[in-house]
């Protein structure tokens, strides 16, 4: 992939380079050690039973032939668990099932064992008595059936009205879209290692997207104060929001508790696609009207997410799913109605792009519909309607910060068109199956366009924290964020480089020893962590520069003259700082209200070569222009922008849990496919840097864009090579003949 | 848990401990048994590896010109099928080695795992069978060939007898053009949706189709073949089909095969797909 950027700074290292990962030579050779490789003396294993049924009364549960098995050490069932109520944003999920299973996959038992293979023969050994119910599997059901959970099936009925609820434009255009569910898909399977402490309290080490959200939870459960529940980041193998809940968390520190050692549990990869949430399933209705000239008019729109047996992060994607459901675009009259729901599917939530792909798939395929039927070159009316700053949102909100969606539109337009296919099978569609000769393959180009906000919303209070510690010239950079990936360490590395003018910065461990990060979610870690870094090294820098003018022996004014190392050596400096963004606000009974932080846009133009006959594409060619507000590091935004497209590409084309009743009919790699080596594009991008205010060096969050608009590009291609309507992703085979 | 491994260093030793240990398992490169291992589905007490057998590895010609067979053993990799020799001797086994899996899984899965297996997705087979191979298995008293047709008995069944061993695959040397086909969702590294194996003999006059994924078994099209046999125009280095017999093979290849609906595809899709690559095959292989 190719990038231009402009310069950053001149500090080797610093803000701006391209500065390497402190961990990536170590990933590249095997040699890093992820949560699955921890190991302790004395350890036992942990394992989950789950239910097999997507809905059942559980009548008893015989735990005894499990106990009677040589090596195991304690067999925990729901009436174990002090508080047996958990969840990422509302406590709706047991721990343990109760009386009731919920989903197919729900954990009803778990065994520590001092091996696994007898921690798997002891939870096959457990007798669970099931009366098995009828599953409620239909969202649109979902919504006036019996409540099967005490607080109801509707996690949130969001409506959003602006302007004049009359109001219509002599063209318009209709359809009806659904996505399938998507999951994180991470390489690294969940896995943790508790160890119980003196005074009754555990540490936890494992893969996180949020260690004070876990050990908050968990001590709930625990029953135990918080200050006694350490948590520690192991070496997290992806997140992509599938982490941002509590999966094995609970049962492991449970375990430890109570056999008084430590116990490592790691998931197999079918019990990581049960275990964890996924990306909503959605069916979304939209209608546009516009004048003859493509100025939207007005925007209808019903969102229905289904949110899976527990509520997770439901609250909070509906709401981003409506606020964003017409795209970067001027919409005078809007309403949205959006609606999450409880079924008997697995449980939904975060996953890159939270709420915006599905709508983004949507409100792209019908900008196509609209500017064909107003005649337009579809780049053309997504420019007449770009969103601009001082625009208002469907909340009413105005933008303040940087949005340069016409920007986008533009320099993606402009990047040049990949050459005309080459004469090679395995770069046709289907690959290396040799399928297609030339004759068979139609080429297709789509264009769409999305945006999201950065940061958490609706009033939520948002705060990171981070400590700089100098000691005899050694800098020393302390906060919990969770690095999943992402390339946050890296980040830390610059920006203090940068602000303290060093050479060497030290990444500490991340645990909750320290203040509260905030999630590793929301494109949020490098404006609120890396503006608590920013912070914390400018605090530093100004005490050491106040000490140099108090000793003219170790710099006097001249900060390039600053001796560091004298002037910590005895007498370290030790700060810790908090970064707040602005305060946003919930969204009123219309869905108005100043409820989001800033927003970032990409364009995305995809280009498919297509073999009708087989419903067979490949994904050639990816042009994007992406608002990042300042480049970082162009070595790690190109890795965004590549593994998000990737992402993209999954969804478009191949990627969906296949959910039949209630059951997974696919959790695993065999056949959840994601995109290979050969199925990755060519990715070209251009960067648009337009510096936001109050975020630390201009910077926004990149991780999602990529993902958001990448899918709806493909889709656009695939119709325009072959004239099939698409309105579902991932788009299969048979829907192209 | 513990899982004690026999070495065996020649077909002998491989069968006299299968004699041994008439419960035991036999491992050659382990991505379909050690997938099962770590699944809970198979827990082996006792492993004979057969993978280090110098008999079971490599490739030898015997005969020549007509006649010429190409015997494979049954430890071979799909690594050494994909390159080399059989890239000229049967060239639609090198296309569909090369479909099979990663590298880093072709370095390790065998012809002989693909045989025991017997899925019918396994990539090998169609080959196989449109180039009537026949396969070499021997028990603790004799060796006895079964040809390809007869090997498959139902999905991942064979007529593989406890106590015997895969050794070789008899592979006729065909004179005229191959070739694989495999649909899947993705571009590499992905089990078959569906697949077609097309194999032309010059000399003897004869097609050969295999299908894979489109039924309980590797299936042929013998039908099919035969009618085109007569159909086609020969020539000593090619052969010439008009279009409506082409597109008559195809509907007679998509009516042999037996596709059902599941999570990968639907019957509808498969059958199409079939007669899709039938007709795309033959294309490549006439005029
Ligand atoms: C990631 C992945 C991708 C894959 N992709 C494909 C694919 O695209 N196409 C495909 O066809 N397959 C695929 N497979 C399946 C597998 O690689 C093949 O079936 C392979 O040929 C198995 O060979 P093996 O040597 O690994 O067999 P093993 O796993 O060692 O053995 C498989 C079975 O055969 C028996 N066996 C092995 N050798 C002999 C012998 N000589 N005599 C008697 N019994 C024997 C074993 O006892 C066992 O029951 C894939 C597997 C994985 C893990």
């Amino acid at each position: 992939m190719t990038v231009d950027v402009r310069a950053g700074t001149s500090v080797a290292g610093g803000i701006g380079q391209r500065a390497i990962r402190p961990d990536g030579i170590a990933k590249v050779r095997g040699e890093y050690a992820f949560s699955g490789d921890l190991w302790a003396e004395d350890m036992l294993w942990g394992q989950a039973l789950r239910s097999p049924h997507p809905s059942a009364r559980i009548r008893a549960i015989d735990i005894s032939p499990a106990l009677a098995i040589n090596g195991v050490h304690a067999v925990l069932t729901g009436a174990d668990i002090p508080v047996n109520r958990y969840g990422l944003e509302h406590r709706d999920q047991p721990v343990l099932a109760d009386d009731i299973v919920r989903y197919t996959g729900e954990p009803v038992a778990v065994v520590a064992a001092d091996h696994p293979e007898t921690a798997r023969r002891a939870c096959a050994a457990i007798v669970v008595d099931y009366e098995i119910l009828v599953p409620l599997v239909d969202p649109e059901h979902a919504i006036d059936a019996p409540p099967m959970h005490p607080d109801g099936n509707v996690f949130r009925d969001l409506i959003i009205r602006r302007g004049d609820d009359d109001a219509r434009g002599p063209i318009a255009v209709e359809g009806t879209y659904e996505i399938g569910m998507q999951d994180q898909a991470f390489m690294g399977p969940e896995a943790g290692l508790a160890t119980p402490t003196s005074g009754g309290g555990v540490d936890l080490v494992v893969s996180t997207q949020w260690l004070h959200n876990d050990r908050d939870q968990i001590a709930e459960c625990l029953g135990l104060a918080p200050a006694l529940v350490q948590l520690s980041l192991g070496g997290v193998g992806g997140a992509f929001g599938a982490r941002e809940d509590v999966s094995l968390h609970v049962h492991a520190c449970l375990l430890a508790t109570r056999t008084g050692r430590p116990v490592k549990i790691v998931y197999s990869r079918a019990e990581s696609f049960l275990g964890h949430v996924h990306r909503h399933p959605a069916r979304i209705w939209m209608r546009h009207t516009a004048r003859p000239d493509g100025e939207i008019v007005s925007f209808e729109s019903r969102i229905l997410l289904d949110g899976g047996a527990y509520r997770s992060s439901s609250y909070h994607v509906t709401a981003n799913a409506a606020c964003f459901a017409a795209g970067p675009y001027r919409v005078p009259n809007a309403r949205v109605h959006a609606i999450a729901v409880r079924t008997n599917n697995p449980p939904c939530g975060a996953m890159r792009g939270f709420g915006v792909v599905q709508s983004c798939f949507a409100h792209e395929a019908q900008m196509d519909l609209l500017a064909a039927a107003c005649e337009i070159d579809p780049v053309e009316l997504r420019l007449r309607n770009a969103l601009a700053p001082g625009d208002e949102l469907l909340t009413g909100q105005r933008i303040e910060g940087t949005l340069p969606v016409a920007e986008v539109i533009r320099a993606c337009a402009a990047l040049p068109l990949p050459d005309p296919a080459v004469d090679d099978v395995l770069a046709r569609p289907g690959g290396a199956g040799r399928t297609a000769d030339a004759v068979d393959v139609r080429r297709g180009v789509g264009f769409a366009l999305g945006f999201k906000n950065l940061m958490y919303a609706e009033g939520y209070m948002d705060g990171s924290v981070a400590r700089c510690r100098i000691d005899a010239g050694v800098v020393t950079i302390t906060c919990a964020a969770a690095e999943v990936g992402q390339g946050f360490v890296t980040l830390v590395q610059q920006i203090a480089r940068t602000v303290l003018e060093v050479d060497d910065v030290i990444v500490a461990p991340a645990d909750t020893a320290i203040g509260s990060a905030g999630s590793t979610s929301a494109s949020r870690q490098t404006m609120m962590s890396g503006g608590a870094v920013e912070q914390a090294c400018r605090a530093a820098r100004a005490e050491l520069e106040t000490r140099a003018t108090s000793d003219p022996d170790a710099g006097g004014t001249n900060p390039g003259l600053i001796d560091i190392v004298a002037l910590t050596t005895d007498r370290p400096i030790d700060v810790t700082e908090e970064f707040n963004h602005r305060l946003t606000h919930p969204l009123d009974a219309d869905g108005q209200g100043d409820a989001h932080v800033s927003f970032a846009c990409a364009a995305h133009r995809a280009v498919v070569d297509v073999d009708p006959e087989l419903g067979l594409v490949r994904v050639v060619h990816l042009a994007t222009a992406q608002d990042v507000g300042r480049v970082l590091n162009p070595l790690q935004v190109t890795g965004q922008i590549e593994g998000g497209i990737a992402q993209g590409v999954g969804l478009a084309v191949m990627e969906e849990l296949i959910v039949q009743d209630g059951h997974v009919r696919n959790a695993s790699f065999t056949d959840y496919l994601i995109p290979t080596a050969l199925d990755a594009p060519t990715v070209e991008a251009t960067l648009i840097e337009e510096p936001e205010p109050g975020a630390p060096f201009g910077a926004k969050g990149v991780g999602e864009p990529p993902t958001i608009s990448s899918t709806p590009a493909i889709v656009a291609a695939i119709r325009a090579a072959t004239g099939a309507p698409c309105t579902r992703v991932p788009v299969r085979p048979r829907d192209l003949m | 848990m513990a899982m004690p491994v026999i070495v065996a260093d020649s077909v002998e030793h491989a069968l006299s401990a299968l004699a041994d240990h008439p419960d035991a398992t036999v491992l050659a490169g382990g991505t379909d048994l050690m997938v099962e291992v770590n699944d809970g589905r198979r827990t082996p007490t006792q492993v004979i590896a057969v993978g280090r057998v110098a008999e079971l590895t490599g490739i030898r010609v015997d005969g020549h010109a007509e006649g010429a067979t190409i015997v494979i053993g049954a430890a071979t990799t799909f690594a050494r099928l994909e390159r080399g020799p059989i890239t000229e001797l049967a060239p639609a086994l090198a296309y569909a080695a090369r479909t099979v899996g990663s590298p880093q899984i072709r370095n390790a899965a065998t012809i002989g795992g693909n045989l025991a297996t017997a899925s019918p997705a396994g990539d090998s087979l169609p080959v196989l069978v449109a180039l009537g191979a026949t396969i070499e298995v021997a028990g603790a008293n004799d060796r006895r060939q079964i040809p390809i047709v007869e090997f498959f008995t139902g999905p991942k069944r064979s007529a593989l007898a406890p106590g015997e061993l895969v050794v070789a695959v008899h592979v006729p040397v065909r004179r005229g053009p191959q070739d694989y086909l495999k649909v899947g969702v993705r571009n590499a590294m992905v089990i078959a949706v569906a697949s077609l194996a097309i194999a032309v003999d010059l000399d003897a006059r004869t097609v050969g189709v295999g299908l894979g994924s489109v039924g309980p078994t590797p299936l042929g099209a013998p039908d099919a073949c035969a009618r085109i046999a007569e159909q086609a125009r020969w020539d000593t280095d090619h052969l010439t089909v008009d279009p409506a017999a082409a597109a008559d093979f195809a509907d007679q290849v998509a009516a042999a095969a037996r596709p059902i609906d599941d999570h990968r595809g639907t019957a509808e899709y498969r059958r199409n797909a079939v007669r899709v690559m039938a007709a795309r095959a033959l294309r490549r292989c006439g005029r």
